[in-house]
């Protein structure tokens, strides 16, 4: 690791204040699980590192049934596991967090850490950058070994798979976030803060270098709302899954009335299913139902050579989590 | 090295070291304190890069030693206070070998900075003795053979402490959810299973 | 070792089973309690005073030439105390993290700086590593010479049914967690002081005395635990000679070079990989009367050797052809049990298809053709029986392909597996104290399989003491020598040198104390704490009070392997069965269930020798579901050198074990068998076999992997495999 300055700030303000308005010269530590590895890795190179866990108002987790669910930046995922709300009201988001099945990683892992960790992809590691490119521009990733990479969003540049496990649950109940910078607090979907970069300069999500998420606000579950996150992963030891499908269905007397489906580890972003969502609305979920809303979601998949069985696992993972959402909203 | 206060230990690094090194003037103070910046209409000290006076609780005990911020805790709690228990392996928050625990939670070592821990109780392995006899883990891990060449071994047993102390009765499901964090080369298991099952009988008095 | 052998040379053996109080009983290790608090120094936790951190500069290429190497920036960095450059401008590196230059400096974090600044320029060279096609290999597949047995051509003629398959597995690394490392330092011009992690506390000097031109009685080796090595910990290797000589330009202070996990996986241990395309004939009633079978696989430069085929069965026809693939990719080194984990794999997943061809159970194919593994058939007869009783596999299996429906499939797999496993030499020194305490001294070391407990066991039990009497010093090579600690001969070494010693030292403490008790000395014996006369315990005297007849001087006796009484043989045999649930809509393997039945002869400790088969089925369980050593054919490098995406099997992943160790007259008679390899043979086979049987068709590669499993399915023309 190369060596860096330390500030430990203790507002937002101060925290926006002391970040450089330039990728790589600051960088937010928070769980740290991600940043120290990428540090020790020489992928990034701050001067400084800017703690943010001191920051109060960057905590927490609260809800209601008006206001919903208010997830601070810097809460933990064994807080969020914790809160008996989110267990009654938000099982896609618990599930997913239940994935991470290493006790440590969830007691320093943040919520904002989830949603802000670079992409596992081994030749960004290796430091080749974010579209892993060699000296000569060619793509490493489509010449080279690709069997952990997307197998949607992928007419490049880029190819890595976002690795977040709770964006697709948040996605699926429609949380937004709340990011605060110089110019003051914005407020984003979950589902427009990540996008495929187009050049090694831009970031995978919609963040200025001086910026911070402050929290996730996730909407009141609507009544009638059944929801689930279902992984396919190889080990039961901490791993990363190879495919996961988050959903949110409102039932009406059965019928779906309306639909979000998200695959997560599948894209450069999370991955919504529009497709899916239209093979599900107006039906009563049956197996055929929920393979026919799976099919659609992996119909514009394509293999980059290795992956071509995650197409499989991903249309696994959204027909499992389908079902898992309506048993397990029906008890 | 660092020392455990009041213990005055002398360093194996010390400020003169750095200045024999010949030919080279040094230009900046090896130990500086911190520079204060003025952000935001509130005073922010900055830490760093040099080495900066740090103070810890490991163990109940007091220890200090002057640090570069990006030491990280396992590398101060194995380089500055002997505390070896702990192993560095992947050295990336992925195998468990570095497990402490900070504030009464299981941490990997190796993914936290040790100028963050300053302020927090950490404990390590070699704090779960209790009253010099072996905590009911350790114990049960010896009698169920629940190690090998044992280098993963601390880090189990704090996972495995932390667990008990939070399921004092797991199901194999919370094995899953509670020792995922933690490799075996040797594959020890079998023996850590058994380990935990006894532990938590002895816990509840059985 | 004399006075011994002119009473009777007989008299060298194991205790009978009403002798054994410790021997073969349920013993904890003595070091557990050292291991469980932390308190056990590996060498990675050697702190000494002054010491300096070393690292190294790694080539990122995989097959390159060095032009420019710049070490000065470094070498005028505040805290660096040494720079050795390892290559030198025109040096061609061959594999991706060879090392290019070492660094000595105050701390870490400063060697890591000191390293950054040297610059090496290189020009690229056209590297190779790929391994599954020697078609594709080119110049770099070297073909060795068939070798025949039998009349192969006619014994296919003959057969009634043939099978044809195609098997094998990766490349893996050891991945010890403790990495491989040492610390140096220079006590003065010409006396050097090692710590390092190896199995082979005593084989240190004698390799390093030649680099560094010191004789090797002036290198001091000292390890007191090492955190793994699987076969990958023998030498002192480049950078522990790089690390003595950092030392030396630094005035002698220490230097302490551990590998970064990268390094570790990349450089310092791999299994070789296999493949094989194999023919198997026989007659219709399961009689196997063919072998043939082409194999190809890498262990990076150096050219692999051919499988011991067909394994552990010696089908009496064979032809058998094997070709190197040369890549450049970090060297192979022994990997447990080399060899045998991939001919196993090609054996016993080729007689397991042979059996579905045949709609047989494999357990009746494996019983019908026990009398092709010789004189352990017997053995492997009897085993086979218990790990069908503790499997209740005549209840559970099916053919091949699981009926029942749902997306999960269950299956079961066998496969036998053999290991010479003869102790190696040996010596040690009992030292006995006028005080009574006892003290075993040797240049051996515990990987953790518990070879301490198991000397202090041996001794214990022949003295007729408890195991806390008797203090066990290991890990110094100022302690008489023993051999290394590979290709399970360590238990068998120490544990019958140390009977050896611990005999003749009786021997002499009777002699001493036989006039008090009014016998002879051969009337005597030890036994719980007292020497007394056999069949009369009334006649004794305490331990303590016999070695007070010492006279104030320590008694020390030499014991010594191989020596007179045959304490250690070979050939353990072991049958392993798994029970697996496949998903095969994800492809994904679940291990239920595995059984190990295994024989070692004589066992010494229950407990850890138990401990050694659960930890043989979870490192194969590792392999045979997600080890790999993934190198990348456009850049050369391993893509995974880190333990996120070179997974290992954690606690969840292994299902329930059971092990069940052969014991009885029989193999008590046979010694003292090592057990340190064996157990992690069959896993990849049996689980092999087993996903075989559940899923209706072979995935031919290990690790069973969701894609390798899809594929298979695909294949197949599986309904639910649509990829």
């Amino acid at each position: 690791m190369r060596a860096f300055e330390y500030v430990s700030p203790t507002t937002k303000e101060q925290a926006v204040a002391l970040l450089a308005s330039k990728w790589g010269e600051t960088e937010v530590l928070a769980g740290g699980t991600d940043l120290l590895a990428l540090m020790k890795d020489d992928v990034v190179r701050p001067r400084r590192v800017v703690n943010i866990k001191e920051i109060a108002e960057l905590r927490g987790i609260s809800f209601s049934p008006r206001a919903g669910l208010r997830l601070g930046a810097t809460a933990t995922l064994e807080e969020l596991l914790a809160h008996p709300d989110v267990a009654r009201h938000y099982p896609a988001l618990v599930q997913a967090a239940l994935g991470i099945t290493s006790p440590q990683i969830r007691n320093m892992g943040t919520i904002g850490g989830d949603l802000c960790q670079r992409p596992r992809c081994w030749y960004f590691r290796a430091g080749f950058g974010l579209l892993a490119r060699d000296e000569t521009g060619r793509s490493l990733v489509l010449e080279g070994d690709n069997r952990y990479h997307a197998i949607l969003g992928n007419e490049g540049p880029a190819y890595f798979v976002n690795p977040s496990s709770l964006a697709p649950a948040l996605i699926a109940y429609g949380a937004r976030l709340r990011i605060f910078g110089p110019r003051g607090t914005r407020e984003v979907p979950v589902e427009r803060f990540f996008r495929i970069p187009q050049t090694e300069a831009e970031r995978e999500y919609d963040l200025q270098p001086n910026e911070i998420v402050t929290e996730v606000l996730v909407p009141p579950p609507p009544a009638g709302m059944v929801s689930a996150t279902y992984e396919v992963r190889h080990r039961e030891a901490l791993d990363w899954p190879l495919a996961t499908a988050s959903v949110a269905l409102v039932l009406d007397g059965g019928r779906v009335r309306s639909a979000r489906v998200v695959l997560g580890q599948v894209a450069p972003i999370p991955w919504p299913s529009p497709e899916a969502e239209r093979a599900l609305v107006g039906k009563t979920v049956t197996t055929e139902v929920a393979q026919a809303a799976a099919d659609a979601a992996l119909q514009k998949a394509r293999s980059l050579g290795k992956n071509g069985y995650k197409i499989q696992l991903a249309r696994v993972a959204v027909r499992r989590a389908i079902e898992r959402a309506v048993q397990e909203g029906a008890r | 090295m660092g020392k455990e206060v009041p213990d005055v230990k002398t360093g194996s690094l010390s400020r003169r070291d750095f200045l024999k090194v010949s030919g080279i003037t040094l230009t900046v103070p090896l130990i500086a304190g911190p520079r204060v910046l003025r952000v935001a209409g509130a005073e922010v000290k900055v830490f760093g890069p040099g080495k900066v006076p740090m103070t810890f609780t490991i163990n109940g005990k007091t220890y200090r030693a002057e640090l570069e911020p990006r030491v990280t805790l396992l590398d101060a709690l194995r380089n500055e206070f002997d505390l070896t228990g702990a192993k560095r392996v992947c050295d990336r928050g992925t195998c468990g070998a570095c497990t402490v625990l900070l504030d009464g939670k299981p941490v990997y070592a190796c993914s936290v900075l040790a100028i963050e821990a300053q302020g927090k109780a950490i404990t390590t392995v070699e704090g779960l003795l209790q009253e010099g006899r072996l905590h009911p883990i350790q114990q049960a891990f010896i009698e169920n053979d629940a190690l090998q060449c044992g280098f993963c071994t601390p880090g189990f047993v704090v996972a495995c402490k932390a667990l008990l102390d939070r399921t004092p009765n797991p199901t194999p499901e919370d094995l899953v959810r509670g020792l995922g964090g933690n490799l075996c080369r040797c594959g020890t298991y079998v023996g850590i299973r058994a380990a935990i099952a006894q532990a938590a009988r002895m816990q509840r008095g059985g | 070792m004399a006075e011994r052998n002119r009473v009777e040379v007989a008299e060298y053996k194991w205790p009978e089973p009403e002798r054994r109080r410790l021997i073969g009983t349920r013993v904890s290790r003595v070091d557990g309690p050292e291991k469980v608090t932390g308190r056990a120094k590996y060498t990675y936790d050697v702190n000494r005073p002054g010491m300096l951190a070393g690292k190294i500069l790694r080539c990122p290429h995989a097959h390159a030439r060095i032009v420019r190497l710049d070490t000065s920036a470094a070498e005028k960095m505040p805290g660096v105390r040494a720079v050795l450059p390892l290559k030198k401008v025109g040096d061609e590196i061959l594999w991706a993290g060879d090392e290019v230059v070492a660094v000595a400096a105050v701390d870490e974090p400063t060697a890591e700086d000191a390293i950054r600044a040297i610059v090496v320029e290189y020009e690229k060279l056209p590297h190779y590593v790929l391994d599954t096609d020697p078609k594709a290999a080119g110049e770099r597949a070297r073909p060795t010479a068939e070798q025949i047995e039998g009349d192969p051509d006619a014994a296919f003629r003959e057969a009634e049914v043939v099978v044809e398959g195609v098997y094998g597995m990766p490349l893996i690394t050891h991945c010890c967690l403790e990495a491989h490392g040492s610390v140096v330092e220079w006590e003065g011009e010409n006396q050097v002081l090692v710590h390092i992690s190896t199995q082979a506390v005593s084989g240190i000097a004698g390799q390093m005395a030649g680099p560094l031109g010191v004789p090797a009685s002036n290198i001091r080796v000292k390890q007191d635990h090492i955190g793994g090595g699987f076969g990958s910990k023998f030498s002192p290797d480049s950078w522990g000679i790089a690390a003595a000589r950092l030392s030396k330009m630094a005035g002698g202070r220490p230097v302490k070079i551990m590998l970064e996990r990268d390094a570790e996986l990349m450089v310092a241990g791999a299994r070789p990989s296999y493949y094989g395309r194999v023919r198997v004939g026989a007659k219709r009633d399961g009689t196997v009367i063919a072998w043939e079978s082409e194999t190809w696989g890498t262990g990076g430069i150096p050219p692999t050797s051919a499988l011991p085929l067909p394994y552990v069965l010696r089908i009496p026809n064979q032809r058998k052809r094997h070709i190197a693939i040369v890549t450049n990719s970090g060297p192979a080194r022994a990997w447990r049990a080399p060899l045998h984990p991939q001919a196993c794999l090609l054996t016993m997943a080729a007689l397991d298809d042979l059996a579905a061809e045949l709609r047989m159970d494999p357990l009746d194919l494996l019983l019908k053709n026990i009398g092709l593994a010789g004189e352990r058939a017997d053995v492997y007869r009897e085993e086979l029986q218990i790990a069908a009783e503790l499997m209740e596999w005549k209840k559970k299996w099916h053919p091949r392909g699981d009926p029942s429906p749902g997306p999960i499939k269950r299956g079961l797999g066998v496969s036998i597996h053999t290991w010479p496993g003869r102790g190696h030499a040996c010596r040690c020194d009992l030292t006995i104290y006028p005080d009574g305490s006892v003290e075993v001294k040797l240049g051996s070391q515990d990987l953790g399989t518990g070879t301490r407990t198991a000397i202090a066991i041996v001794v214990a039990d022949t003295l007729g003491l408890p195991l806390d009497a008797v203090r066990v010093r290991i890990g110094d090579n100022q302690y008489p020598p023993a051999g290394g600690s590979g290709g399970s001969t360590t238990i068998g070494g120490v544990s019958s040198a140390a009977r050896r010693a611990a005999l003749d030292a009786l021997d002499q403490m009777f002699a001493r104390v036989a006039p008090l008790l009014n016998a002879a000395p051969e009337q005597l014996e030890a036994w719980e704490g007292r020497i007394r006369v056999k069949g009369d315990p009334s006649r004794s005297i305490a331990w303590e009070q016999a070695c007070a007849r010492l006279n104030g001087m320590p008694l020390t006796v030499r014991g010594e392997n191989p020596g007179p009484g045959e304490l250690t043989t070979a050939g353990a045999a072991g049958v392993q069965m798994a029970d697996v649930s496949v998903d095969i809509e994800t492809g994904i393997v679940r291990i239920n269930k595995m059984v190990a039945v295994q024989d070692c002869g004589l066992i010494i400790n229950m407990k850890t020798a138990e401990s050694q088969c659960y930890g043989g089925m979870i490192m194969g369980i590792s392999y045979a579901l997600f080890e790999e050593k993934i190198l990348d054919p456009v850049t050369g490098r391993m893509l995974n050198p880190n333990m996120e995406f070179y997974k290992l099997a954690g606690l969840a992943d292994v299902g329930e074990l059971v092990v069940h160790m052969m014991t009885g007259e029989k193999y008590d008679r046979r010694g003292v068998i090592g057990l340190g390899e064996p157990p992690v043979i069959s896993p990849g086979a049996a689980i092999s076999n087993a996903v075989a049987n559940a899923i209706g068709v072979r995935v031919p590669f290990l690790p069973l992997t969701p894609d390798r499993v899809l594929d298979a399915l695909a294949k197949k023309g599986g309904s639910h495999a649509r990829v």
